[in-house]
This record gives C-alpha cells, sequence and structure tokens, in this order.
C-alpha cells in the first residue's frame, strides 16, 4: 500500500490478484479491483488479465504453496513469459491457514505437523528458482526490513517484466510453535540477526552465509516484455489484413 | 459456402459472437481449434496465448473474463478433468466464459484420436459441490458455428460458464455450410453497471447483476468462496443459501433462451430415437430407413443437453418405446428415465469401441424393439 502510495498509482489502474491461504486473504481487505481466485492459479488468472489491460499494475500474492507447490508451474512459466506482473511471495516457511504443515519452503529439519520428525525434504531457494526460470527482476526481505521490502516492491513495479519480490514473514502459531522459535517479537528478531544484504554475501564465505537470509536485488536483467511484443504481432497482422476482417 | 471443418466453424462462431481471447493447452482432438484461434484472432485485435497446462489455460480465460474480454478455451476429455475445478470457480462467481470440450473415447487417455460421448455427466457434474451447468451439444459443422455463437450469447447473458460439448467427429468432419450473414446474428454482450450508482456485484434482487470489467474504476472483490452481495466472503448460512438458489434460479428463469429440441416424424411414431452430436447422423439414416420399411418411427435430437428438458422427455412417455443410442455406456439415458417415470419402455444401444454408429445397427435395434 505504501509503495502504491509513493509510487501514485492511480487505484483503479491497481488490481490484486490473489490465490488460496492466509497470505491470499489479503486481496479482500484492500479496497482495489481484487479478485480471490483458486489455490496456486493466481499468476495464470493475472495472465489472462494483464493481457486484456495491459494498463493495470498488477500485484499477485502468493504464499508458500500458491507459489511454489500446487502453483510451481505456473510459477516458472510466468517468470519464462516476461509477463509485467508483480508476485509478492509472502514465505511464512509453513501452511498457516490449515494449521502448519510442511511446505516446500520449510527448511529441512523444521517441523510441520506433517513433518513430525522433521522436514526430510530440502525447501526451495526462491531467488534460484526465479532466476533459472527466466524472472527479470527478483528481490528478497524480510518483515523486519520494511524500508527495504518497500523498496524491492517499488523496484518490481518499475520492471517491465516479470517481478518476483519475496517477503520473509513468519507464523508464530504454525510454525514457530512446533520448532520453539520463540514468540512473534523473537521471531521478528530473528530476521534483524540473520539477514544479510546479498552484495555482502557475495563475497563472505559460503559457510557463514548458509546460516543467513540473503535480503536486497538478487536478480536484474531487461528482456522484451511478453504483452508489449504480443501487441506488435496483432499490430503487424491488421496492417495485413487491412486493418479489419 | 464454406467448406469448414468443425474445429474451425467454432473458432469461426467464436469470432462472430466477439470472442477475442483464447487461452488453452493442445489436445487431440480440438488442437485445430487452438491453431486456428492462434492465427484468426490477432488480426481481430484479439489474443491467444497458449499456456502450461489446462488448469493454466482456464484460469487465463477467466482472468481474461474478468478484464471485459469475451473468453473461450478448448480442450478434450483428459483436460476437461483437469478444468473442473475452475469451472466451478466461474459458476460460483459468475465468469461469463465458453469452454469447448471435443471428445474422444476414455477413460484416461483413452483412444486419444476416436469418437466418443463419454464426458456428458462430467459436463454436468464434474467440479465439486452443486452448482448450475448449461451444455450445449452441436452435430453438424453448420450448428457448431451457430452453436458456438450461442454459447457465449448465453454466457454473457447470465454470467455463467458454458460448455459446448462435441465429439471427435463433429470436430474433424468437413461439411460445406452457408456462408453466414453476420448482420443476421444475435449477439449478446454482458451488461455492464449505470456510472454513478452503488454497484453490487452479486446483488439478491435480480437474477443477473451487470458485470464491471477490472480496469474501469470499479473497486469491488470477486472469490471462489461464498460472499454476499457486494462479493465478500460470508459464512453466513442464509446468505450463502439465497445464493446458491440465485445460482440456479437464474438458468432455470431462463430455460426458453436456450437451445430447443430438433424433431422429425417424431408426432404418429410408435418409436422415437432420442439422441445427440454425431449419433444424429446415424440415427436420421435409420428413421428414413425404417419409414421406408414402413416402421413408424421417429427423432428426437437434444441441442442442450443440460438443463436436461425434463418436461419435453416426460411428453414423449405416450411413445410405446424410446431408443437412446449413445456412444458411451448409458449417460443421458438416466435422465430420460427420470423424465417419463417407467409409463414407457427406455432402451439403450450403446457403443464405446471408438466407431461411429451405422444405421443399419440402430435399424436392427429399432426391429428387435418396436
Amino acid at each position: 500500500m505504501r509503495t502504491i502510495e509513493k509510487m501514485q498509482i492511480p487505484a483503479e489502474n491497481v488490481a490484486i490478484v490473489s490465490g488460496i491461504g492466509c497470505s491470499s486473504r489479503a486481496a479482500g481487505y484492500l479496497n482495489f479491483q481484487t479478485l480471490h481466485t483458486t489455490h496456486g492459479r493466481a499468476l495464470a488468472f493475472a495472465t489472462g488479465l494483464k493481457m486484456v489491460r495491459p494498463e493495470l499494475t498488477i500485484f499477485v500474492l502468493m504464499g508458500d504453496g500458491d507459489s511454489t507447490a500446487i502453483g510451481g508451474n505456473h510459477f516458472i512459466h510466468t517468470a519464462r513469459r516476461n509477463i509485467d506482473v508483480n508476485a509478492i511471495i509472502f514465505n511464512n516457511q509453513i501452511y498457516g491457514m490449515t494449521g502448519g504443515q510442511a511446505s516446500p519452503l520449510t527448511p529441512q529439519g523444521k517441523k510441520g505437523s506433517t513433518a513430525p520428525f522433521g522436514c526430510t525434504e530440502r525447501n526451495f531457494d526462491i531467488m534460484k528458482l526465479a532466476m533459472g526460470a527466466g524472472a527479470t527482476f527478483a528481490a528478497r526481505s524480510t518483515t523486519y526490513h520494511l524500508k527495504l521490502l518497500d523498496k524491492m516492491i517499488e523496484e518490481g513495479v518499475n520492471n517491465k517484466g516479470f517481478s518476483i519480490v519475496e517477503a520473509m514473514t513468519y507464523c508464530p502459531t504454525g510454525f514457530g510453535r512446533q520448532n520453539k522459535s520463540g514468540s512473534a517479537a523473537a521471531m521478528l528478531n530473528w530476521y534483524k540477526d540473520h539477514a544479510v544484504p546479498v552484495e555482502k554475501a557475495a563475497v563472505s564465505d559460503a559457510k557463514t552465509v548458509k546460516e543467513r537470509i540473503t535480503i536486497g536485488i538478487h536478480h536484474q536483467e531487461q528482456e522484451a516484455e511478453f504483452v508489449s511484443e504480443y501487441e506488435k504481432i496483432i499490430e503487424s497482422q491488421r496492417q495485413k489484413s487491412g486493418g479489419s476482417s | 459456402m464454406k467448406l469448414w471443418q468443425g474445429n474451425e466453424a467454432c473458432v469461426e462462431g467464436a469470432i462472430a459472437a466477439g470472442a477475442r481471447f483464447y487461452a488453452g493447452y493442445p489436445i487431440t482432438p480440438s488442437t485445430e481449434i487452438a491453431e486456428i484461434a492462434s492465427r484468426r484472432l490477432p488480426p481481430q485485435g484479439g489474443k491467444f496465448i497458449q499456456m502450461e497446462d489446462e488448469i493454466g489455460g482456464i484460469a487465463a480465460m477467466i482472468g481474461a473474463s474478468v478484464g471485459g474480454a469475451k473468453a473461450f478455451t478448448a480442450t478434450s476429455g483428459p483436460g476437461f478433468s483437469l478444468m473442473q475445478e475452475n469451472l466451478g470457480y466461474a459458476a460460483m462467481a459468475e465468469i461469463p466464459c465458453v469452454l469447448v470440450n471435443v471428445q474422444r473415447m476414455g477413460p484416461s487417455t483413452g483412444v486419444a484420436t476416436a469418437p466418443a460421448q463419454g464426458d456428458v455427466m462430467q459436463a454436468r457434474w464434474g467440479t465439486h459441490g452443486d452448482h448450475p451447468a448449461i451444455v450445449l451439444c452441436p452435430s453438424s459443422v453448420e450448428e457448431v458455428y451457430y452453436l458456438t455463437i450461442e454459447a457465449f450469447n448465453l454466457s454473457e447473458m447470465l454470467r455463467q460458464p458454458v460448455i459446448l460439448l462435441m465429439d471427435e467427429v463433429v470436430g474433424h468432419m468437413r461439411e460445406n455450410i452457408a456462408e453466414p450473414d453476420r448482420t443476421k446474428i444475435r449477439v449478446i454482450d454482458r451488461s455492464k453497471p449505470e456510472p454513478d450508482q452503488l454497484y453490487l456485484p452479486y446483488a439478491e434482487d435480480s437474477d443477473v447483476s451487470p458485470f464491471a470489467p477490472f480496469g474501469e474504476g470499479y473497486a469491488y472483490n470477486i472469490t471462489g468462496l461464498a460472499h454476499d452481495e457486494k462479493g465478500f466472503p460470508t459464512n453466513d448460512g442464509e446468505v450463502v443459501r439465497r445464493l446458491l438458489d440465485r445460482l440456479h434460479q437464474k438458468i432455470e428463469n431462463n430455460l426458453s433462451e436456450l437451445p430447443g429440441i430438433e424433431e422429425a416424424e417424431a408426432a404418429d411414431a410408435d418409436l422415437v430415437i432420442l439422441c445427440y452430436g454425431c449419433t444424429a447422423r446415424p440415427a436420421r439414416e435409420a428413421v428414413r430407413l425404417a419409414r421406408d420399411s414402413g416402421l413408424s418411427v421417429g427423432y428426437v435430437r437434444l441441442r442442450t443437453l443440460w438443463p436436461f428438458p425434463y418436461e419435453r422427455i416426460a411428453a414423449l412417455a405416450d411413445k410405446k418405446s424410446i431408443l437412446v443410442p449413445e456412444m458411451n455406456m448409458g449417460q443421458i439415458i438416466g435422465e430420460v428415465e427420470r423424465a417419463v417415470k417407467g409409463k414407457t419402455e427406455v432402451v439403450g444401444l450403446w457403443r464405446y469401441d471408438g466407431e461411429l454408429f451405422n444405421p443399419e445397427e440402430i435399424l436392427k435395434k429399432i426391429r428387435e424393439v418396436i
């Protein structure tokens, strides 16, 4: 909200699309055009909307499952297409709404109600996933580093292409209780103590970085944006067919 | 005249109806619809996208419709199964869109290139929960064109996803059809809210509320959760019940808008063949052969499968028998039995070997029954 206000994007030009989960209920609390979709499919809905309404600034709010489990396929293909929507992933490392089951973002070894002995699977690193799939902007911040988070969202909006901002949040009830992470305040402090700017991490040794969360812009590149490219095709095809048919 | 394939007639009908967006995933025997849409839409200012799977296809279609475009997708049985969740979303959130299913033999991957009519019940009940369904079923290339247009019209008028249930025979067959006169075609567009009035996207005092596209200044919420008149989620049982009642009533109150029954020589017949889709073609020939040999046989063809026309079919109870040939193991026959309530004999004739009926085998069955 602060970013939309600061960037002075008119409210009627903003659309919020979300999937299913705690993060996605946010759509219903926002006074914009809001589209609360099905689990995992928010990016695919947003793709159709953006194609017919390129003038809209679209934010897609997703959680762990929406973005990397049930919606993983849409995530990588939306990144590959480089369509100009802004994905904001609320990563609380757990399925919070349904009571704390392990997600693809639950760190290996951490507990969930479906991983009572600790999660045996490795978790995704969303920044690497985004880069591998071709996203043109990928950044991470935490709910402790709010100013940076705002800045990352703003940079993402400025990127003409698919932008991913991973917001490290926390779930004291779903994740914290099972993993003895302490109070909500303690979990917030953990981010304060363990986040390191990605630029500094690049020069630190791998062993110390592994225990830390890298924040800031992880990747940025200029590539042709999908809808703009498609509209060039429409223009050339219309000229060929004499303007109408 | 135009020599069109059924799948081509579908795209041309969609364009004539005003469709300007297609999203889908290729699957035999519907793929030509995607291919032709990808070529034909851009010169009209329309857009096409091949999504990563059928789930993405229907999702992008719904997203485009929310943005104000008339949108469609096409698939076959396996892809239709994948689309079911979002089909229910479109019904619940009242998003107009058209889903074409060119049926092939199942279950599962089945025989990908063989015709069948196995998705009749999936089209009605595939998505979860109590939801309304409109399913139209063409039996010729020309009818594909006109029923595609009607599918869009009903969808726009009722804010309801509409299914066009084709089959491999109708989709791949080529027929000459008379050049459509676009000036005589009825095209219905969704209504938009009046400016400066409070906009209730799901008002309770009318069957169908206007549909404000995103991007035109109306801030409101669309959700698959049960919702109130404003579109916000609710757990209030009374509100939920009224919502579901309205979703069904808006269709029940507009049954006269649905494509009706085609019949031939049925009025005085002792036996009627009740059929739909590609099966209607050999059935019509069987009626001719039967009449030639002095048998009192007529023909009734459904163009709308769902809502099933129970009242109209109940009136067939005065016949000595009703023969229901289907390219499945008997799906619509159950509805025929429900309609006639045991007052007359209902006999099924089923094929599920990927081959079209031939008229002689239908005639043979007529001779057994009559």
